[in-house]
């Protein structure tokens, strides 16, 4: 990473005039879906037990305009199919109306809204939402705003907080797939009250947390998304989708600050130069007609794109790996076209310095021009054309309002415009719902994952790293629930952080592993019945469908006191000569062999107890021998 | 309080911490519905909002349609249905109040398959169907085909499409296709079977097919319609898009999506087999009544007086014993009875059991395989139509349009 990119010191956000805003997506882990009663289960893609396809196009809104976003996608006609599975619906099909919004899902939210300190809508409305992607089989995203006006720990604000359906998930191309279609998730708006990249992370990092701390969200990849909403003076409000982990956040508001600041770098210098761009598309054909360009040959129409005064700037970069002609090249590819070609990067790709030659001859352009090529058949290449006039033109004036998406390291890619109001129209098959103002009030506010962690350590004694990785795994409530039964915090945190864990990297299906076997096994070895060696063995068995009684009497057969030291003694008693000679340094190696013997059943403090009397009990009989001897 | 406000005022809306703008939709259930400026409606108590202005209506624009003359001239007749449905933002309910010229502005692509004269009948949701409409949209159809176009079709809610299309089935006599299409999902939402389904249709009117049919989605996906007799089609599910089907016997044809390729089988009646005719009458003094275990002797009863009952019985065609004598009295008073099956798939026949043998004494009339809606709707036109008892019957057991096969085809 450059270091522009990794945070130049001399950079001064706050000078520039940052503005950030996060809107943070959290999926919910309540039993159902959010419009249907599927269960809320992720599946392999070759589980599906059916597939079928559609066709979407844009329709007007209740005020009569189609959304400048949805109209971007209509630029390609495109066809989508849709992989069901058997634990999908006719709901996930967009064949059936939605079952009523899931009220669990609505508890969850305004848990989160009540703990962010969000003033709850009295009648909450679902929304539908134009999104012609693909990714939502009827062409819309149910959604619906729960609560307004939060606080942030940095003193800004939350705007909203909406309960809303997942997207399905893309398997390539125009192919998704149903299962994560309809999971709730809440959606979390905070204002742009963010100035500086750190600033951004940081509130991220906090909003997960809290949402954590509810103990009824998803986890695992995929289940948290984040979109940062960026702008710097003189710059334009920018949406960057799907930012997933929580580091890149700081990077990803720098790469975009750096290519505002580019940008209108450039729009300085084209301004100085003249610069402007010619609204007509001139057919190019016949120079290449007997190009070695692969793309140019297979072309029926190659059309090219005049910039008077752009030449060297189209090719300059305004991010890692990403140019001015990058973003061109963006909007042509919203037409099915798979890029652009551009003097500024020409001679390359098969065309020759002759054939450029000849273009700007035949156009009569000077060297100060850059000519873009597109090449595809008639219909997509005018639209390509036209979106890269369309581009240019803003380079011109400044940076465009967009929808951006993530690509590798932090660099963004373009998507599509900014959606406006214009996409939301209501959800008429689902009734609006009134949220009782006494019912939020009493409903339980989380402890902050923070304050639990403070409180592990002080009642539980509990180390504090250990404290913090129980409190951001997902068994912080399972662990105070096990000590509540009677497990000891030390034991009922090592067995969930390390042995459970174990287990399933050695390929145990820890997933059979019920909470209540778990409880038991625990109790059985706090009780003495089984030792804690014994635990991943007692574990594996239940996994592969034993009993927990059946497993105990298997892997730790119960055995009394008396019986362990005529083991013990036993065991001695044949290996005298080794004790003789190594004295209490033979307890170590021996422990091993007696605990082989009891396989289990006793707990190793208590068998090395044992042990140790009977070495001692040996060599206090051997001394006089030995006492002779010296 | 909520007559202070209307829908499209501009009001400022007090909640939370911040006042935002927004716009006052409806008010339901006693909150004011505001539309935020992040599109977002939400519902909060009068006393939150107040009234920063009130915008001029936007008169809605003059949409002028070119139609390409060359094109084959159909004819759009509406009647309302999910097709024609739209959003009312008012109430935010899902209302028929679009008409033919909707569809075409919706759907540009249809005026590449044909040119079009457009007649708006009804716009009613299909439950909301009477035999009086079916009487007036029969000579609404017989009317354009009297005009010469090359094909008609009617836009209708999907609920009692199969009766329509039954009912025009008799009433017409008609040279050139009549399709009767709508839509399952509404034509708001970018997924609507609309586009496609009147984009078939209308290929379909324009093809050589002669005879009144449904034209709807023939599965999931958005591949293919099928063209369903209107005497065989029955809509077999609540809300998929290929809820309709013909029973008893394949499609008569079908019409591939994107492409808009009509494929006619041998059985389909051809364009030009017959003269033009309307025989419009009715006899509404009918109805339809499902057979249960248990049913009473007064359910028949009741229908005393009435010119023919369809009755839906179990299996092969059978009511209860108890319900064989008032059955008798019914027809002794001149009712007419035909026995259908629940079963629709399969055929009637009343000489296997003692109970159907007691049936057919009192007079009943087996119905082969039609189906019960269809047989209704042929009791309606016959007892409107024959000239006395005997014809009726005669008619009632005759195969006029389609309505029953010659031989079960093994399958279902």
């Amino acid at each position: 990473m450059d270091s522009e990119t990794a945070g130049n010191p001399s950079i001064d956000y706050e000078l520039l005039g940052l503005k950030a805003g996060i809107e943070i997506h959290q999926q919910l882990n309540s039993r159902e879906k959010l419009f249907c009663h599927c269960q809320n289960v992720l599946r392999k893609f070759d589980e599906r037990s059916g597939e079928l396809f559609r066709y979407l196009r844009a329709t007007e809104s209740e005020f009569g305009d189609i959304d400048a976003a949805a109209k971007a996608e209509m630029k390609q006609e495109r066809k989508f199919c849709y992989y069901s599975y058997d634990t999908t619906c006719l709901v996930e099909n967009d064949e059936e109306p939605p079952a009523p919004l899931n009220l669990e899902a609505l508890e969850i939210c305004c848990t989160i809204a009540r703990a962010l300190s969000m003033t709850p809508i009295n009648q909450i409305h679902t929304m539908r939402k134009l999104v012609i992607d693909g990714s939502n089989t009827p062409g819309f995203q149910r959604t619906a705003l729960v609560a307004l006006d939060g606080i942030l720990p940095n003193g800004g604000s939350i705007e909203t907080i909406c309960l809303e359906e997942e997207a399905a998930q893309r398997v390539e191309g125009n192919t998704f797939s149903l299962d994560r279609l309809g999971i709730p998730l809440v959606e979390i708006t905070t204002s742009p009250c963010m100035k500086t990249p750190e600033e951004v992370r940081d509130i991220a990092a906090f909003l997960g947390m809290v949402l954590r701390s509810t103990g009824q969200v998803r986890r695992g990849l995929g289940t948290i998304r984040q979109d940062v909403n960026i702008s710097i003076r003189d710059g334009a409000r920018v949406e960057i989708k799907g930012v997933q982990e929580l580091d890149l956040i700081a990077d990803v508001v720098k790469r975009e600050v750096l290519r505002q600041r580019n940008l209108l770098e450039i729009r300085e210098q084209l301004k100085g130069r003249g610069a402007s761009v010619i609204e007509e598309m001139f057919d190019v054909s016949g120079i290449f007609r007997n190009s070695k360009s692969t793309i140019l040959k297979r072309s029926s129409s190659i059309l090219a794109v005049r910039l008077p005064s752009f030449a060297g700037l189209v090719g300059r970069e305004i991010q890692p790996g990403r140019r001015l002609g990058s973003e061109f090249s963006d909007y042509a590819k919203k037409c099915g076209v798979g890029g652009i070609f551009h003097t500024d990067e020409l001679p390359a790709y098969g065309i020759t310095e002759e054939e450029i030659a000849e273009m700007r001859a035949f156009l009569e352009s000077n060297d100060d021009e850059c000519i873009v090529i597109v090449a595809a058949d008639e219909g997509k290449a005018r639209c390509a054309a036209q979106q890269v006039i369309a581009r240019a033109g803003w380079a011109l004036r400044g940076i465009p309002e967009e929808t951006r998406k993530m690509i590798d390291e932090g660099s963004t890619a373009y998507m599509r415009p900014l959606p406006g109001a214009a996409r939301m129209y209501p959800e008429t098959d689902v009734a609006p719902v009134t949220i009782p103002t006494d019912w939020f009030a009493a409903l339980p506010l989380p402890e902050l994952l923070t304050a639990k962690r403070e409180r592990f350590i002080r009642e539980y004694l509990l180390d504090p790293a250990l404290a913090t990785q129980l409190v951001s795994s997902e068994q912080a409530f399972f662990f105070e629930q096990m000590v509540t039964e009677g497990i000891s915090p030390g034991l009922a945190a090592r067995t969930l952080l390390s042995t459970i864990r174990e287990l399933s990297r050695a390929g145990t299906d820890i997933q059979h592993l019920t909470e209540k076997d778990i409880i038991a096994v625990l109790m059985a070895v706090e009780r003495g019945e089984a030792a804690k060696e014994a635990i991943p063995a007692i574990l594996c068995m239940v996994v592969s469908g034993a009993s927990v009684p059946d497993a105990l009497r298997h892997c730790a057969p119960s055995l009394s006191r008396d019986a362990l030291i005529s083991i013990v003694q036993k065991i001695v008693d044949e290996r005298k000569d080794f004790i003789a000679e190594r004295g209490n340094g033979a307890l170590g190696p021996l422990m091993g062999v007696v605990m082989a013997e009891v396989r289990g059943s006793v707990d190793g403090k208590l068998v090395s107890e044992v042990l140790r009397q009977e070495i001692s009990a040996l060599l206090a009989r051997q001394k006089p021998g030995k006492g002779d001897k010296v | 309080m909520s007559r202070e406000f209307g829908p499209g005022d501009i009001v400022t809306c007090t909640f939370g911490q911040t006042p935002r703008k927004g716009t006052y939709i409806t008010s339901r259930d006693g909150y004011a519905v505001v539309k935020l400026e992040n599109g977002y409606n939400i519902g909060v108590p009068f006393s939150c909002i107040s009234r920063i202005s009130r915008p001029e209506p936007v008169p809605a624009p003059e949409i002028f349609i070119s139609q390409d003359e060359a094109l084959p001239r159909l004819s759009i007749v509406s009647t309302g249905g999910t097709i024609a449905s739209r959003i009312d933002h008012r109430t935010g309910a899902v209302t028929s109040k679009s008409d033919a010229i909707d569809i075409l502005r919706a759907i540009p692509r249809l005026r590449s398959v044909g040119h079009y004269q457009v007649r708006n009948l009804t716009t009613i949701l299909s439950e909301n169907m009477t035999p009086s409409i079916w009487q007036q949209l029969a000579r609404a159809v017989y009317e354009e085909i009297m005009d010469e176009v090359a094909g008609v079709i009617v836009t209708h809610g999907t609920d009692t499409m199969a009766y329509s299309a039954a009912a025009l089935s008799f009433m017409l006599e008609t040279p050139v296709p009549v399709i009767f299409v709508g839509a399952q999902r509404s034509a708001d939402r970018p997924s609507s079977d609309s586009t496609m389904n009147a984009l078939c249709s209308a290929s379909a009117a324009a093809s050589n097919l002669g005879e009144v049919t449904v034209v709807m989605h023939a599965s999931t996906n958005d591949d293919t319609c099928a063209i369903h007799r209107g005497t065989r089609v029955r809509k077999m599910h609540t809300s998929r898009r290929d809820a309709f089907r013909s029973i008893g016997i394949p499609p008569i044809g079908n019409v591939e999506y994107p492409s808009l390729a009509v494929r006619l089988e041998p059985c389909a009646v051809r364009r030009g087999s017959c003269e033009p005719a309307l025989n419009e009458k009715l006899e509404e003094r009918c109805a339809l009544l499902t057979f249960y275990p248990g049913m009473p002797p007064s359910a028949i009863e009741a229908f005393s007086g009435y010119a023919g009952l369809v009755l839906s019985g179990t299996g092969l065609g059978h009511v209860s014993k108890t319900l064989i004598q008032p059955i008798r009295n019914l027809i002794g008073e001149g009712t007419m009875v035909m026995m259908t099956s629940q079963c629709l798939h399969g055929r009637v026949c009343d000489r296997v059991y003692d109970t159907g043998r007691d049936l057919l004494k009192t007079g009943v009339i087996e119905g082969e395989d039609i189906l019960p809606e269809t047989a209704l709707v042929k009791m309606m036109w016959v007892l409107g139509n024959a000239k006395d008892a005997g014809d009726a019957e005669d008619l009632m057991r005759s195969n006029l349009k389609g309505e029953y096969t010659r031989r079960s085809a093994d399958g279902f």
